[in-house]
């Protein structure tokens, strides 16, 4: 005789979908806040709020439940001397025993399932902060226009060790020196030779070689508090850096030592009487002097880099400055 | 020789105040086998012929342990900042209390670590400590050179005074000339096209987090694979390379490059005649 199916034992509950109701009703909210904190937001709430409790009243009904009396067993209890329970390593096996070392589809797949989630999830953490880490260094690079005053400070033929700051927000770091000459006016335009400060070696100060006037320093206010700072000064030796010997004479050419360029210039433009400030280029040598002089001028290069000669092979790309 | 007295019996006072002290011991290492794990990798044989210079390794795994200890304890008063650091330095070193000596262990023993790291690395070589199984450790060791050299890199601006800075520009200056991605490299070291606020709290972070724990995994390597392959002998040695290893049975993990030397190995030889 065969048992009889125990039709009327519970079942173990099916599975709820108002957990996810609940969740999306949460998503909801939080895009709603978002969005549309007056109307989306509310709306989610109410999602959440009503799947919430239905998910709540669901999971806590095996507790409420009044519990049913046990009816007692009316089966006769077989006696435990003729049926003996047949021993695990006896009778047929339910399944082959599996081979050594055999796998299943399942469990290949749950293997899978959970390296290729990991990977998924760790990828969706990771890329975003290694993007974060590298990619500001490369977007929103630039020089802003600096207002360097009128144009009268700038005595026509005279040298001026002129500081300013490039990202005034950014305070002292951002301070850059460019060595600014006023040439008079070339087809009835002022014409200024504005070089910068930085070794076309490894980056570092170059100085006047001659007198620097510091007892004639002079401040001036440019726009947004701008503090341009101005020392006049004779660089009749040109320029030379401190830190590895390299030489350029007063047109920035170089001369001795190390650089593989001459130093950078500025470009510049007047407006409304005033000296500003615009991107920096890269120049090999200048012939000339002066306003007449004929700058053979690249794009803004790192110091040490060749922008000429069969080397610049070896700098074929440049950030995005 | 004398033969030793029997062992008296210990007191019941003795053995309980014994219990009472082993306790925690015994009560970690039974739930944990930590202590058992901790004499497995301390308590290890070495070649009887092993000199001073073998352990010039563990010197510099304390100079660097030091770096690290003395490093957490000055990030605690100094701010990456443009403008605060260089104060905040000087803070360390003339206001605070033990300040200035805390601050010289770090200065000078970054010295120390790398001076120590060459030494490590010279006595291998000369050893022919590098050589076959230990090549792997070579290159790990290798690499902690590397990153040892980048916290010298990173740390030196930290200070933020006028060579910091520019030893900073010329060094970051000098990555970019690399061919080709060099320009790339500089750009990312700064943080932007040109030295700024985010280039000390860069530095700073490499210096405090990312560096220190590559090396950290790193150290865990190298001496898991020093307890792997165990310590050689010096190149004089009488006694055979890994000789306990051939004497012991095969193991089952099929590695025979340990087990049973390979004829290219001096093993053999050496392992015959102990």
């Amino acid at each position: 005789m065969t048992e009889p199916q125990h039709e009327e034992r519970p079942h173990p509950p099916g599975p709820s979908l108002y957990p996810i109701a609940f969740a999306a009703g949460v998503a909801c909210i939080l895009v709603g806040l978002i969005v549309n904190p007056t109307l989306i937001a509310p709306i989610g709430a109410a999602i959440a709020v009503v799947f919430g409790f239905l998910w709540a009243r669901d999971a806590t009904m095996e507790y409420r439940r009044v519990p049913e009396p046990i009816e007692p067993e009316r089966r006769e209890v077989p006696v435990k001397a003729e049926a003996p329970a047949i021993p695990a390593h006896r009778g047929r096996a339910a399944m082959p025993e599996p081979e050594p070392g055999e796998r299943f589809p399942r469990s290949k797949f749950l293997e899978a399932s959970t390296l290729g989630l990991g990977a998924v999830i760790g990828g969706l953490v990771t890329v975003p902060a290694i993007g974060f880490m590298v990619v500001p260094a490369y977007v929103k690079q630039g020089y802003p226009s600096v207002d360097l005053g009128p144009l009268e400070n700038f005595t026509e033929g005279k040298w001026f060790v002129t500081s300013f700051f490039q990202h005034p927000d950014a305070g002292e770091v951002s301070r850059r020196t460019a060595y600014i000459r006023n040439n008079g006016s070339l087809d009835g335009k002022p014409s200024f030779t504005i070089i910068s400060n930085r070794c076309a070696h490894l980056g570092c100060p170059v100085q006047p070689n001659g007198p620097v006037q510091d007892d004639q320093k002079k401040v001036v206010k440019g726009e947004h508090g701008q503090r341009v700072t101005m020392i006049p000064a004779i660089p009749a030796g040109g320029f030379g850096c401190p830190c590895h010997g390299g030489q350029y004479d007063p047109e920035g050419n170089r001369t001795a030592g190390p650089p593989v360029r001459g130093l950078d210039r500025y470009d510049y433009e007047i407006k409304n009487g005033r000296l500003w400030l615009l991107k920096p280029y890269s120049v090999t040598t200048v012939v000339g002097q002066g306003k007449d002089a004929r700058i053979h001028k690249y794009k803004l290069t790192g110091p040490g880099e060749h922008v000429d000669g069969w080397e610049q092979i070896l700098y074929p790309l440049q950030p995005p400055h | 020789m004398t033969v030793a007295p029997p062992r008296r019996r210990k007191s019941a006072r003795r053995q309980r105040l014994e219990g009472a002290i082993t306790y925690p011991i015994d009560w970690l290492e039974e739930r944990s086998g930590l202590i058992g794990g901790l004499r497995y990798f301390l308590f290890r044989k070495v070649p009887g012929d092993t000199n001073w210079f073998h352990t010039l390794g563990s010197a510099t795994l304390t100079a660097f342990l030091v770096q690290a200890l003395t490093g957490v304890i000055l990030a605690m008063y100094y701010q990456p900042d443009p403008n605060t650091a260089y104060q905040s330095i000087n803070h360390i070193t003339n206001d605070l209390t033990l300040g200035w000596l805390v601050r010289g262990m770090h200065k000078w023993g970054a010295s120390v670590f790398i001076i120590l790291l060459f030494f490590h690395m010279a006595r291998v070589f000369l050893f022919g400590a590098y050589k076959y199984p230990r090549e792997l450790n070579w290159i790990v060791g290798v690499m902690l050179l590397v990153f040892g050299m980048l916290e010298g890199f990173t740390g030196y601006l930290l200070p933020w005074d006028q060579t910091a800075y520019w030893a900073t520009v010329v060094g970051i200056n000098l990555n970019g000339t690399a061919p080709i991605l060099g320009p790339f490299l500089a750009d990312f070291l700064r943080g932007g096209a040109e030295i700024g606020p985010d280039t000390l709290s860069r530095f700073y972070s490499l210096h405090m987090l990312l560096i220190p724990g590559a090396i950290f995994a790193l150290i865990g390597l190298h001496l898991y694979l020093v307890v792997r392959l165990g310590v050689s002998s010096p190149p004089w040695s009488g006694q055979a390379a890994g000789s306990d290893y051939v004497e012991v049975t095969p193991t089952t993990n099929g590695r025979s490059g340990l087990t049973q030397p390979s004829a290219r190995s001096g093993w053999r030889r050496n392992g015959g005649e102990s």
